[in-house]
């Protein structure tokens, strides 16, 4: 057992350094700081540029992503690097989700055409699973596609679909068949969002962006070449994914980069004599934030330790779900406290960035940011249902 | 970064593990707090044949020269059976402390006897005034030609009536809470002047008050340095502390796992009570509390062993944490076992006990986040 980085991983390290130092672009950066939201050009862009350095899709196997594998300590000094320098999280649905379905359980034609796609950020994908009746209880989802020759059609409606609006793909989970266990008759179908049908419609959030929509389906029609593995295994394949993408769910370099932002900010926020960071009150949830932080940042490194030496990830990645997303509410409700009466003005999305600012320059995204990240504990399963999970998987009640 | 065993940590592991199911079964452990010493001497005994008194010493005082990484596989085993014998006391607080500090003369008269299993040792820092704060030290030791004179009160010292010597802290100048002029002395438990009041502590392990009325010493029981006495005892409780949560990280894993066990057979309302969703999610709760404990006891034991610059700060975070599972998994191991949780009979009572008192043992959680933050 030991923490120490060898020589080879100081030298990656000082490697990332150098290469966000030439190749982070000052656009995107100067957003990024001012905590404003990025256009669809400058996501995309920003993920070609650590595509092309093959630092993009570090979870895929080499034969797939063509760069070779990092280890376990790389892909830590690589995610902690990225977030100190705050750069943009890297949308998670196609590379992250859709991809691994892919190289796992996809034909050779479907590698063909998907991969390579993802790999340099040409397609943006979304991901349609919940409806509007189906929720937690995912695998009570209607939407259906029916077969018709050698096409599937699809009839429904998917909801809380995130950034659908720039999407060119979804993939989703649909009924291909109505059968009594209600999981056995669900695939996995990947869908052209430029087929005729299809309609997006926009959801505003509390925050008063727009982020998520509703997606409607009216006679879709599919190839059926386009569903991904067997046909009626899409619920184990849906599990699988849950299990998948483990490495960076908790969110933890990004944790401790605003943690530190946090403690900056409230030792300049001034509280009768001295700061707020002075106020013991303020202070106890500072630290006690930043000691849980320490905490599920070592359960993660211990999780994925014990993948990368042949363990199964298994249900534990739940609670590496439930402690970040309760972290990640947690500092944002710090942020909010922090900012008294100035977290009350309020600018609409696209006024956001402009020179006017009421109160500190970085006031107008904090109540924005509190109010959208409610979404943590409810979406990806909610916290409610990772610990259904635990229960179950663990600790097998 | 690693965070595996190596081959012969796994193989200590394995010799704990199988010591606490194959020897250390409940009635026997039951029927040793009722015992004078409340441990058992052939157990010590086995403890030393296998070389666990020694682990952590080195190898020039008879030890194994081992690192935290082992003291904390073999407490956390222990934990897990609630070993009673008073391992902490002498091996981690005391006999390291002599490892790292004292003269030559010192280990060869003590850590001998230690590895040997002939030796029992307590530490003797806390007073009645000093709560937690280590450097708040009123027993006095005066230099009278070549011998100390020590005047005094020690409380609540842990393994006291078991202890053939103690190592006393006491103030050779300063005031009463500096860190500087506190000295370490190693002292005869027959020393004249001496008395004890021996007792039960809750979690049925045993201690003493300790009043010393003009205790003579020889100038050699001197330990460290005079008056530098204070770094060589904080180094000391800071091992104690990664000690202890590995300890209680043991404990917690046998209590969270025998109240999962518990609710699949109990059935009320016609159905195993484990069934209840508002059971499962306490009962996920508490395996997350364990698993963050045992995630900051890894790491703190690793920058402890790296001698890394945040070490002290770690450590602090990890003993908040500890206090506050240890608290939660108690409590609700208890109430989920119901009126047999608050039963002597069932062993969740005892390790609620022994959780609770390691809540208090070397600062709780308050003067921890207290003392992370000033870090």
């Amino acid at each position: 057992m030991n923490l120490s980085f060898s020589k080879e991983d100081l030298d990656f390290k000082q490697e990332v350094v150098d290469f966000l130092d030439a190749n982070y672009p000052g656009d995107i950066k100067e957003r990024q700081d001012k905590r404003l939201p990025l256009d669809k050009e400058q996501n995309i862009r920003w993920q070609k540029i650590l595509s092309k350095k093959g630092w993009f899709a570090v979870n895929w196997p080499s034969e797939y992503s063509g760069s070779p594998e990092l280890s376990l300590t790389q892909k830590y000094i690589l995610q902690n690097v990225l977030a100190e320098y705050n750069t943009p999280v890297l949308l998670p649905f196609g590379v992250g989700m859709c991809a691994p379905v892919i190289f796992s359980f996809g034909t050779d034609k479907q590698k063909k055409q998907h991969l390579p796609a993802i790999l340099n950020s040409d397609v943006w994908w979304c991901q349609g699973y919940s409806e509007p009746g189906s929720g937690s209880d995912l695998a009570s989802l209607k939407t259906k596609a029916d077969k018709e020759g050698d096409s599937y059609i699809v009839n429904g409606c998917k909801t809380w679909t995130t950034l659908a609006q720039h999407a060119d793909w979804i993939f989703c989970l649909v009924r291909t068949e109505t059968t009594p266990i209600k999981q056995e008759g669900i695939s996995f179908l990947l869908i052209d969002m430029k087929t005729a049908g299809i309609e997006v419609k926009p959801i505003i959030t509390v925050d008063g962006s727009h982020e998520v929509n509703m997606v409607f389906f009216d006679n879709v029609k599919v190839p059926c070449e386009n569903i991904v593995g067997e046909v009626g295994q899409g619920w184990n394949i849906a599990k699988f994914l849950l299990m998948h993408e483990r490495s960076g769910i908790a969110g933890i370099s990004s944790l401790k980069r605003e943690l530190s932002r946090l403690r900056e900010l409230s030792a300049s926020t001034i509280v009768n004599e001295g700061t707020l960071l002075d106020e013991p009150a303020f202070r106890a949830k500072i630290e006690q934030t930043e000691i849980e932080l320490t905490a599920t940042e070592f359960t993660e490194l211990r999780t994925l330790s014990s993948m990368s030496s042949g363990g199964s990830p298994g249900a534990e990645a739940s609670i590496l779900k439930i402690k970040g997303t309760e972290l990640q509410q947690k500092l944002s409700e710090l942020f909010v406290e922090m900012l008294g009466y100035y977290a009350h003005p309020f600018f609409a999305e696209n006024e956001l960035g402009s020179n006017d600012s009421i109160g500190p320059e970085y006031a107008g995204s904090i109540m924005p940011h509190y109010l959208n990240y409610r979404k943590v504990s409810i979406y990806g399963g909610s916290n409610e249902i990772q610990r259904n999970v635990i229960s179950k998987a663990i600790l097998g009640l | 970064m690693d965070f595996t065993f190596n081959e012969e940590q796994t193989l200590i592991q394995g010799q704990v593990e199988q010591f606490i199911q194959r020897d250390y079964d409940w009635e026997s452990r039951q029927s040793l707090i009722l015992t004078d010493s409340g441990y058992s001497l052939d157990n010590w005994n086995t403890f030393a044949e296998l070389g666990w008194l020694g682990i952590s010493l080195s190898d020039d005082s008879g030890g194994f020269g081992g690192s935290s990484i082992d003291t904390m596989i073999l407490m956390e085993e222990f934990g897990k059976g609630l070993v009673l014998e008073p391992f902490l006391e002498t091996v981690v607080m005391c006999a390291e402390l002599i490892d790292k500090s004292g003269t030559l003369e010192q280990k060869k008269d003590v850590l001998t006897g230690v590895v040997e299993g002939k030796t029992q040792l307590a530490l003797a820092y806390a007073e009645p005034q000093s709560r937690f704060n280590l450097a708040d030290v009123m027993t006095e030791a005066k230099l009278e030609s070549d011998n100390f004179i020590l005047n005094g009160f020690k409380s609540v010292v842990m393994n006291g009536p078991n202890a053939n010597k103690f190592i006393i802290s006491a103030r050779t100048s300063g005031d009463q809470r500096d860190e500087s002029g506190i000295s370490l002395f190693l002292v005869d438990a027959e020393v004249s002047g001496l008395s004890s009041r021996d007792y039960q502590t809750v979690d049925n392990r045993r201690a003493s008050e300790l009043t010393l009325e003009s205790v003579v010493i020889p100038r050699s029981c001197l330990i460290g340095e005079l008056d530098e006495g204070f770094t060589v005892l904080d180094a000391a409780i800071d091992r104690s502390i990664l000690a202890i949560s590995a300890e209680a990280v043991g404990a917690m894993e046998v209590l969270y796992k025998t109240t999962v066990e518990y609710t699949k057979t109990r059935e009320q309302f016609g159905t195993p009570i484990g069934k209840f969703q508002v059971l499962q999610h306490r009962m996920v709760d508490m395996f997350m509390e364990y698993e963050q404990c045992k995630s900051l006891l890894y790491m703190a034991t690793m920058k402890h062993d790296e001698d890394s610059a945040d070490a002290k700060k770690a450590i602090s975070g990890l003993k908040y944490q500890v206090g506050n599972a240890s608290k939660f998994i108690g409590q609700q191991s208890v109430q989920l076992h119901g009126g047999m949780g608050v039963t002597d009979e069932l062993n969740v009572g005892h390790y609620f006990k022994r959780l609770t008192t390691i809540g208090t043992i070397f600062g709780n959680s308050d003067y921890h986040l207290k003392k992370y933050t000033s870090l």
